[in-house]
Parts: structure tokens; sequence; C-alpha cells
């Protein structure tokens, strides 16, 4: 087992130990919080598979963004602190759990069968090359969704606008 | 490569390492005498009326998700300018209209009056 | 010679060589030297910070026509050392009620949050943390860590003052990191490479980046000021609103922890700003005597940071709407507008089929001619919008009391008397 192996299964148990806390924490803070320390295990992870630019866009798009939106909207609501005591399982937790086995044993199986992890990948560039083959493909190969993609957000932005402010004036 | 990664993950360490330690240290060098009086919330000498975590207006939250939006498209950007001298002409170009959809929608949403203040 | 060439590359290789000489592997003899490097940085980044806060208080006590501290050392020049001493020795006092956790964590994320931006700051062609291919990204990133810093310290302290100064700096730190990517996206496009010391490298082979967009080195000021908090984007901490924003429970070395991240941030976005747009390390001789690149690098940044300084000082605290609407109506745009013109000119010039002599003359050319036609531009709408009226004339000024006719000069008694 070499340095790689035990990096990747210590980000991996951060990851796994961390969204296990966002669920079960009773303060929404706190739960943003573990969240936030999962998915930069995530970034961790990216970075051990050597790709650093994803790694990054993690850290710049999910923790400075995404995290921080979901502690600015846990502050715009009332009941941070957690002063329900009641349970925190619904009554028929059991077949949510059910659901998830099956769907868990669903993937299992999938994949499992999936020729793609023995194939032979072709093998990379340098890390410099990779990014601007990134960059290349996303205006040749994959131009349609890449515009699409910038369409799409423009619509979320008209939708985001519609539920959250029409309604306020 | 990857030993970059490690010198920022060793980085990161040694920051922690230099902004915890010293905060350790004054703990320890420090007095420690609290009492209810001292530790009670400070607002300018009047005793504070209330939860402290009260609502906010959703304004705050409007900016915030407009911001997000504008990043993540942002972000999709840097490949395409790193790739600049191997793009053709048409390349760039889409690249600049993908900006021009960013600049619509900013003018759409000033438009909406979201960048309003109020 | 050969050591004042490389003295980092020389004294890394001999430490590895020495520890792989008393038996260690070499791959954990190469941790090791990365660790002692590491240390050193952020040492150095850290001993900076000392002399900054002497210079900007000498600055702030000549401006404000005071002497500023001038007792201990050399012109007052080791005055933060007795400080430190006393704040290390200050109580700390947790707030009743604190979320404690986050509390504590928050001044760590916000001195740690700059001092990781210093891993890829290039320091000379070959003095440098590391030079990650993302490297531009990566100081988004980090700068992100530093703003999540404040909104815990806000949110944790169980203050209405630190919450409402936990919100603007959420909205502030949020809204100015749009206008802070779209203008380092400017460099990127102009140099094809996202790591630090390739921006540098390819700035040392054409001209500074700040001749080529002006228009993206000033929005990238800005808003990493912003970014910051410092005046006149201080209303996170706003002293007169809300008693020091974020930081108002905190005390000791934890409150004296955010005072170093603020400055040692500043200092390091005044690095950020020479390098990526003033050459970094590039200037003459630099290719003989690389070492000389700390210097320029040095002066540079001390250049960028006076005017921060300068900046502080002389302006005052923008209202949270005209924050806002400044980086929405104007930073953003202009940032959006910047990002399409260079990458059409940039990708325009080869087509022109000029000589090599010339080609690169043009480009700066081109460029400095469409900023500014964008400046020229932009202030001819500025002024359209914000004409300075005169106020309305309601009728003409009529005094209120009219002084008395001037008496009628009394005779001199030398004529009465007979």
């Amino acid at each position: 087992m070499g340095a790689m192996q035990i990096l990747f299964l210590l980000a991996a148990a951060a990851v796994l130990g961390a969204a296990i806390l966002v669920v079960t924490s009773r303060n929404l803070v706190h739960a943003a919080l573990w969240l936030i320390v999962a998915l930069f295990g995530v970034a961790v992870v990216y970075v051990l598979l050597n790709a650093g630019f994803f790694a990054i866009v993690q850290v710049v798009i999910y923790i400075g963004a995404i995290a921080i939106l979901f502690i600015f909207a846990v502050m715009l609501t009332r009941q941070i602190g957690g002063k329900d005591g009641g349970s925190q399982n619904h009554s028929t937790w059991w077949v949510a759990a059910l659901l998830s086995l099956l769907l868990m044993v669903g993937i299992v199986w999938i994949l499992s069968t999936w020729q793609g992890f023995a194939t032979e990948l072709p093998a990379l560039a340098n890390e410099k090359e990779l990014i601007s083959e990134l960059g290349k493909s996303l205006v040749s190969t994959y131009l349609l969704p890449f515009e699409l993609a910038s369409v799409l957000l423009v619509a979320a932005l008209i939708g985001a606008i519609y539920v959250s402010w029409e309604k306020s004036r | 490569m990857q030993t970059d990664w490690l010198y920022i993950g060793l980085f990161l360490v040694v920051a922690v390492i230099f902004a915890g330690a010293p905060l350790i240290i004054a703990g320890l060098l420090s007095p420690r005498k609290p009492n209810p009086i001292k530790s009670s919330t400070y607002e300018c000498g009047i005793e504070t009326v209330g939860e402290t975590w009260v609502q906010f207006k959703a304004q705050y939250y409007i900016f915030a998700l407009t911001f997000l939006i504008f990043d993540v498209e942002i972000v999709f950007l840097f490949p395409w300018a790193v790739a600049f001298d191997q793009l053709t002409l048409f390349g760039v170009l889409s690249g600049v209209l993908f900006v021009f959809i960013l600049f619509a929608e900013l003018l759409a949403a000033w438009r909406k009056g979201v960048l309003e203040w109020v | 010679m050969s050591f004042l060439n490389d003295p980092i590359g020389i004294i890394g290789n001999w430490l590895t060589n020495l520890m792989t000489g008393w038996g260690l592997a070499p791959g954990f003899a190469q941790v090791i030297t990365m660790t002692i490097g590491a240390f050193v940085l952020a040492m150095s980044g850290l001993m900076l910070v000392v002399f900054t806060i002497v210079m900007e208080r000498k600055l702030y006590g000549r401006i404000q026509d005071r002497f500023g501290p001038n007792r201990i050392g050399p012109w007052g020049l080791l005055q933060t050392i007795p400080d430190m001493i006393k704040i290390f020795t200050k109580e700390y006092i947790t707030p009743a009620g604190a979320d404690k956790v986050p509390y504590n964590l928050a001044p760590i994320l916000s001195v740690g949050g700059a001092l990781m931006v210093w891993a890829v700051l290039p320091f000379a062609s070959n003095i440098f943390g590391t030079d990650i291919n993302v490297g531009v990204l990566y100081i988004v990133a980090v700068g992100a860590i530093g703003a999540l810093g404040i909104i815990l310290a806000g949110w944790a302290s169980n203050n209405k003052y630190a919450l409402v100064g936990a919100i603007r700096a959420v909205s502030q730190v949020v809204s100015f990191e749009v206008p802070m990517v779209l203008a380092l996206l400017v460099p990127v496009i102009l140099a094809r490479a996202m790591g630090v010391n390739s921006i540098v490298d390819a700035q040392s082979e054409s001209v500074w980046y700040f001749l080529l967009s002006p228009v993206a080195a000033l929005i990238f000021f800005i808003s990493s000021q912003a970014e910051v908090g410092r005046a006149p984007f201080d209303l996170l901490e706003a002293e007169s609103e809300i008693v020091s924003g974020f930081q108002v429970e905190y005390s000791g070395l934890k409150f004296g922890w955010f005072f170093v991240g603020e400055f040692l941030h500043a200092f390091t976005i005044s690095a950020l700003m020479a390098t990526l747009f003033f050459g970094g390390w590039s200037g003459p001789w630099v290719k003989a005597f690389p070492l000389l690149g700390v210097f320029y690098l040095l002066i540079k940044s001390f250049a960028v940071y006076l005017i921060v300084i300068l900046m502080r000082i002389a302006l005052p605290r923008l209202r949270i709407d005209q924050m806002l609407n400044f980086n929405w109506k104007f930073l953003v745009p202009l940032g959006l507008v910047t990002v399409m013109m260079t990458a059409v000119i940039e990708k325009a010039m080869p087509l022109l089929n000029v000589s090599d002599t010339w080609a690169p003359f043009l480009r700066v050319g081109a460029h400095l001619l469409v900023n500014l036609i964008i400046i020229w531009v932009v202030a001819v709408i500025l002024r359209k919008t914000f004409a300075r009226r005169e106020p309305p004339v309601v009728g003409q000024p009529r005094p209120v009391a009219v002084p008395p006719p001037a008496p009628a000069p009394v005779e001199s008694p030398a004529a009465e008397m007979p």
C-alpha cells in the first residue's frame, strides 16, 4: 500500500464521516460546515486522480460559492440552533433504508458489469496540455452543450428571480 | 504535477500550524478569569434583546445567487483562455458569444430590478 | 557564483542529499525538504507583516499630522514587537452562547487563507513555492476560504452587530469575486497559461500586462481591495455603525489574528497585483542574476501597497447600496466588455500578417487603444449619468436685515469752534 492509497483512504473516510455528520447534526450551520469538509475531501480525491483543474474548481464553486450560499440561506431561516428536541427519524425510515439498499445493489450490479474499469485508458499528455485540451474540446466537440450551459444558467437566474423576487415586491 | 499538489497540501498543514499554534501559546500565556458580566454579549453597553440570529431580508440571497451563476460560468472560460493559441477563430468567437450571453443575462437582471438595493 | 544564481535549489538539494545520507528514503527526504521550505515561506510572510504594520501606522500618522510610532527602535520600526508581546498576554474573553468550534476556527481560517496564497507567489524565476498549472484559480479559491473565516466569526459570536457584519461581508466578498475572476481571466488570455510563474515568464518576454490591459488591472485592484475588506470597502467592520462588525466579540490574540490576517492579505494582493500586472520578478539583468527578482518584486509590491494604504487613509466608507451598485452595474459589465475585447484583439492580431519585428508593437498598441476607448466610453456614460446638476434657482438671495445708512460725517470740532 503506497502513500497514494493511504491518502485516498484518509480522504474517502473524511468524506464519508463528514457526510454522515451533515445529515445527523441538529445545528444547520454545523451541517453546512461539515458539508464543506466533505466537499474538500472530494477535492483531495480529484488531486489524487491527477485532475488538478477539477480539484480547484471544486473548491472555487462548491466551497467558495455553493457552501457560502448554503450558510447564507441558513442565516435567512429561523430555528438555526436546533431547538427542537424531537427525533430526527421519520416513522417510516425503514422504507427509505430498503429503497436506498436496493438502489445501491442496483448500482453495484450495473457497475460490476461495466467494461470501463477493465479497459486501459490512453496515455495522458502532461498536465498543462490537459487543460488546453479541455478548453479546445469545449469550443469544438462540446460547443453546443457549452453554449447551452450558458443559456441554462440564464434560465436558472430568471427562475430564481421569479420565485423569490416578484412576490416580495 | 502531483508533487506540486503535495507541496500545496504540505503548505496547507504548515499554514494551519502557523495560524493555530500562536493562538494556543497565547492561550497558555494569558490569564483566564471569566465572569458572567465579562462574557456577556457586548452591544454597546445595552442589554441584548431577543435572540441573536434574527432573520434578514431575502435580497442578500438574490445577490449571492447571481454571484453563483456568474462564478460557474466564468470558470468555464479558464480552459478556453489557456487553449487560446490552439483555437480556431470560430472557437474564440464562440467563447466571446458565451461571455456575451453572460452580459445579456446581467442586463436582464438589471432590467428586472434585481440589482436595485431597496 | 552558481550559489547566487539558484540558492533555493542548491540548499534543497543539499538538504535532501544530507537526509538520504542518514538513511531516509529519497521520497520521504523530499517531503521533509518541502515542509522546511513551506515553513520558511510562511515565516517570511508573517515577518513581513510586522513591517507593513509599522509602515501603515507611520503613514497614517504623518497624513493625520501626528508622528506615528517613534519610540521603540530606530524611527519606531520595532513598535510591533511590544505590541505583539502585549497582545499575547491578553485574556481571551469567549462570549456566553458563542458557538465554540466555529468561533475558534475563524481566526485560523482568516490568517491561513491569506498565507496560502504565498505557496504560488513567485519571488524570482527560481524562488517560489510551487507553480501549479491552475495557479490563478487557486488564488481565487484561497480567497474564498478567507471569506469563510469572516462569515464564521460573525455567525459564531452570538452578537447582533457581528451577525450584521457577517451578512455584509458575505454580500460584499461574494459580489466582488465576480469582477475579480473576470479581471484575472485577462492575464490568462494574454499569457495562455494559468500558472502564476508562467504568467510572469510571459510578461518578461513581452511587456507588463498593465500596459496591455490597464482596465483589467484597475478592476483587479479595486475588487481585491473589496475582497480584503479594507477602507473604502470596510463596511463589514464599520466601527462607527456596527462597532467593528464581525470581530466585536474577539479579544486577545484572536482579535489580533484578524488584524494580522487583514494586513497580510492586503500585502498579498499588492504582491499579486505586482506579479500579474507589473511583471513580478522581471526587470533588467534578471536573467543573469535571478536573485535580483526578489528585490524587483518587493519594490513593485511595496509601491502598490503604498497606494493601498493611501486609499485606506483618504477615502470615506461606502454605503452598502453604493457598494453593490458599483460592483454589479459598473465593474461587472466593464469586466465582461474587457474580456470580450481582449479575446477578439488577441485572436485578430496574427491574422493581420505583420512582420515579426512590428507584431509586438502592434499588439501593445491595439490593446492599449481599445482600453483607452473603453475608458473614454465609460467616462462619457458616467458623465451623462452622474453629471452634477446645478441646484434649481428658487429666487434671488434677499438680505434679511438692511444695514442702516451710513451716518453723516461729523464735522470736525475744530470747525465749530470759533
